[in-house]
């Protein structure tokens, strides 16, 4: 029945809410169609993801031996910052806005999002934010310096390229907050007659929370960039002493929105492997229920444990009791979540395509990364480890091996409804062995360089980390190399290939496998009847 | 394969230049504002064409939005959606004024009563760390600014907005189009004197009480959270005058009016953080 309703769009152009407007560039830039957007969400994150990958490049190839060799230490702290900003905000949410892009409306029934005119403003607010943070490396005294986390005082004493970072944080939590909204919306008001929100596929669910976070979070960190506009600019003094301030309120306000950013990463990619390993076991995803829950729970305490980030700026011994716990307390839904992919995949019949072998490294890694988040969570642990490559490290097998891998494994699983076309699978294996093997030799050096006690954020070491920082940079190399193969990958997906059938995975369950591949220019433009065997919960 | 009526279907707008637009405005904004504050030159004039960009904007782009309101393409599921988005917009604006709430109760909590303490004795020798402040490094004298005289005057005036607008909003839904009319002038009335007497508050501020943006923390959190309130009353008071024109040009029906409920819940919101100013950054 869905076939033959989606078949029978091509017959549906005439009507006037959907005909075809402008064509060749305005159509990109005009759009309100949501798969549309979505796709530019992922070429503007795969463009920033290269733009960040060859900034970590030349932090990696000044690493490679002691000494100061290409770079001037200046320049450095401007790479680093760079790289952290691009890709958080420029590379991985916005490919997880792509993914909701252009597979919610797909999963839960609805013709579009709520909003879409708004949604294509939530997109094209993206490229001035990055005009403004790569144009800052041109401005007299650089780009911003200090680290993603823009501390004061050095954020108040940085020069021009530091307020071009702000605005650029302002537009892009504008263009999250819009996002947020039509996505919550979305999910809340245009689910098919049927699809109660415990029927709802999970990628919604972590969508919903994530979305949450957002609108709670972002506007947080809106504020703490305007205190340090006002201090730098207009003689205020909330990070200034001397005033009355304080700089670790800055600090408090940041991490108030940071940890809530981690899970912003994390959700979505939670949401995307609950989908893969299910389709690629052929079984239901185990724990439906408690997988709702624990999304929700991590959500929730991700605004608690904030000051984890800080326990050397001097806060009282209870407080750092009270953030060491509440820390570790997430580790409770997190556990559940690594548990209920495992028990999925137990006695599963498994087949091992390129979605689930990035699903897998996502799952091994992503835990180790969990783990040593764990380590840094105990507070007399963490004052040893605090600003050490082992922090590096961690965070790297979370945003990296977690967010990124996630991200692959949903770019190759819903690449054929996109492209229409199979993807090369032995190109799509060789992407991920190569990344699995270089990120691993890239990162997982960093944890003894940080416990043997390497500093972060400087672009030269003592000599005794010469050989963890040479294997470290290899690696990076091989790995930033590597994904180039993506677009090889993508390109021939595009250009032809084997045709994709309707539900190319013969686990996979959801409407979105429903509609033909590639998925037609509008869908659902009536709500389909929800067969409850497409069901998730 | 039988399809309803294509009125019951949600709708999807038309390609639109207006977000591109909106960015452009933005982008000048941005770029303005940095070249100014770095006294770059012709950064004024970026700015004022962002500005003016973004004024050209918000008419096309609400414009097209009212005129597909009024030709009835909204059903009810796309007016439901308005009242998700609308209330999470809120919420996103609590949270803002939450960072400069929490920035105030921190500086009064935690850091004068710590810059003062013993610890910081040899630092700041003398320094008392009583509320108001700027900070153990001030010279100057100031006067801080005083709950019961104007903010008093201004949380009348606009508790009493809330109640004018509500009273709009019975005339709206009983057809009495007049009470509505003069509900919402009132309204717009009472929040015009808001801003003018806060303005006045703001003269006086800098020329007689020597209170500052500059007077350490207590002239940063005053003016940041209520200069911040100011710009959403002066916001919503906006809103209410286009809703009122929209009014007087026969818009809205007793069963139909999403715009003005937005409208109302966004007065309700400056109503509500007011009381939050008046009491921590006024009264306490």
């Amino acid at each position: 029945m869905q076939a033959s309703q989606a078949a029978g769009h091509a017959g549906h152009h005439d009507d006037a809410s959907h005909g075809h407007g402008p064509t060749g560039l305005m159509r990109w830039v005009t759009t309100t169609n949501h798969k549309d957007i979505g796709t530019m969400y992922l070429w503007f994150s795969f463009v920033m993801f290269l733009v960040g990958g060859a900034m970590s490049l030349i932090i990696r190839a000044e690493l490679l031996s002691p000494g100061l060799q290409y770079v001037s230490p200046e320049f450095y702290n401007q790479m680093l910052t760079l790289h952290a900003l691009i890709m958080v905000f420029g590379a991985i949410m916005p490919a997880f806005v792509g993914f909701a892009n252009w597979m919610i409306p797909l999963m839960i029934g609805a013709p579009d999002m709520a909003f879409a005119r708004m949604n294509n403003w939530s997109f094209w607010l993206l490229p001035p934010a990055a005009i403004l943070l790569t144009a800052s490396l041109f401005v007299p005294g650089g780009a911003a310096g200090t680290g993603w986390t823009l501390y004061p005082p050095l954020s108040i004493q940085m020069g021009m390229g530091m307020d071009m970072a702000i605005f650029a944080v302002h537009i892009l939590g504008m263009s999250s907050i819009m996002g947020s909204i039509n996505i919550i919306t979305t999910i809340l008001n245009m689910r098919t007659p049927g699809m109660t929100l415990m029927k709802m596929p999970l990628f919604c669910w972590t969508w919903l929370v994530t979305a949450f976070l957002l609108i709670a979070s972002m506007p947080i960190l809106a504020g703490a960039v305007t205190m340090l506009l006002t201090d730098r600019h207009f003689g205020t003094s909330f990070f200034n002493a001397a005033g009355g301030g304080d700089p670790v309120l800055f600090q408090h306000i940041f991490w108030f929105f940071g940890h809530p950013e981690v899970y912003i990463i994390a959700l979505p990619a939670f949401g995307v492997v609950s989908h893969v390993i299910p389709a690629f076991s052929r079984k239901h995803l185990f724990g439906y229920t408690s997988m709702v829950y624990a999304i929700a729970a991590i959500g929730l305490i991700s605004f608690f444990v904030w000051a984890h980030h800080m326990y050397v700026t001097g806060i009282p011994l209870t407080g750092q009791l009270y953030f060491m716990y509440a820390t570790m307390l997430i580790a409770i839904p997190t556990g559940v979540k690594v548990f209920n992919w495992v028990t999925t995949m137990w006695r599963g019949s498994l087949s091992f395509e390129t979605p689930m072998l990035f699903a897998l490294g996502f799952l091994v890694l992503f835990t180790i990364g969990g783990l040593t988040g764990l380590v840094l969570a105990m507070t007399a642990v963490d004052i040893q480890l605090q600003d050490t490559y082992y922090v590096v490290a961690h965070f790297h097998y979370v945003m990296v091996a977690g967010a990124l891998f996630s991200a692959y494994a949903g770019l190759y699983f819903w690449l054929p409804k996109w492209t229409g076309h199979m993807y090369s699978e032995g190109l799509g294996k060789l992407h991920f062995w190569l990344s699995m093997i270089f990120f691993n030799i890239a990162f997982f050096p960093q944890h003894f360089l940080g416990l043997a006690g390497m500093p972060r954020r400087i672009p030269d070491y003592a000599q005794q980390f010469a050989d963890f920082n040479m294997i470290s940079s290899i690696g990076s190399f091989g790995f930033g190399f590597s994904q180039l193969l993506v677009l090889v990958v993508v390109f021939k997906a595009i250009k032809g290939g084997v045709k994709a059938e309707a539900r190319p995975w013969d686990g996979a369950r959801g409407l979105e496998w429903t509609v033909p591949s590639p998925a037609p220019h509008h869908t659902f433009e009536d709500p389909p009847a929800f067969d409850p065997a497409e069901a998730h919960g | 394969m039988s399809h309803p009526a294509s009125a019951n279907r949600y709708f999807v707008p038309q390609p639109s230049h207006w977000p591109l637009v909106g960015s452009l405005a933005l982008l000048l904004l941005a770029s303005g504002a940095v070249m100014t504050m770095n006294s770059v030159a012709s950064g004024g004039f970026l700015l004022m064409g962002g500005f003016a960009v973004l004024a050209v904007m918000l008419f096309g782009w609400f414009g097209r939005v009212i005129g597909e309101s009024e030709s009835g393409s909204y059903n009810p599921q796309v007016d439901r959606s308005f009242r998700w988005a609308m209330a999470w917009f809120i919420f996103s604006e609590v949270m803002f004024f939450a960072a400069f709430f929490g920035a105030l109760f921190y500086v009064r909590v935690l850091s004068v009563p710590d810059i003062a303490s013993a610890d910081q004795a040899a630092l700041w020798e003398g320094f008392k760390g009583q509320w108001p402040t700027a900070g153990p490094a001030a010279k100057d004298l100031f006067t801080p600014m005083h709950a019961w005289g104007i903010p008093a005057i201004n949380t009348l005036l606009l508790l009493s907005s809330g109640v004018t607008v509500t009273w709009a909003h019975w005339g709206l839904v009983a057809n009495k189009r007049q009470q509505l009319i003069t509900g919402l002038a009132m309204t717009i009335v009472l929040g015009v004197v808001f801003i003018s007497l806060q303005a006045y508050e703001y003269a006086e501020a800098y020329s007689h009480l020597n209170l500052k943006m500059t007077t350490g923390v207590y002239g940063s959190t005053f003016f940041m959270l209520t200069g911040f309130h100011g710009f959403h009353v002066t916001l919503g008071a906006t809103m209410l005058i286009v809703i009122l024109l929209r009014t007087l040009k026969g818009h809205f029906t007793a069963e139909r009016h999403f715009a003005f409920e937005a409208v109302a819940w966004y007065w309700h919101f400056v109503d509500v953080v007011w009381l939050g100013l008046f009491v921590v950054v006024y009264w306490l």
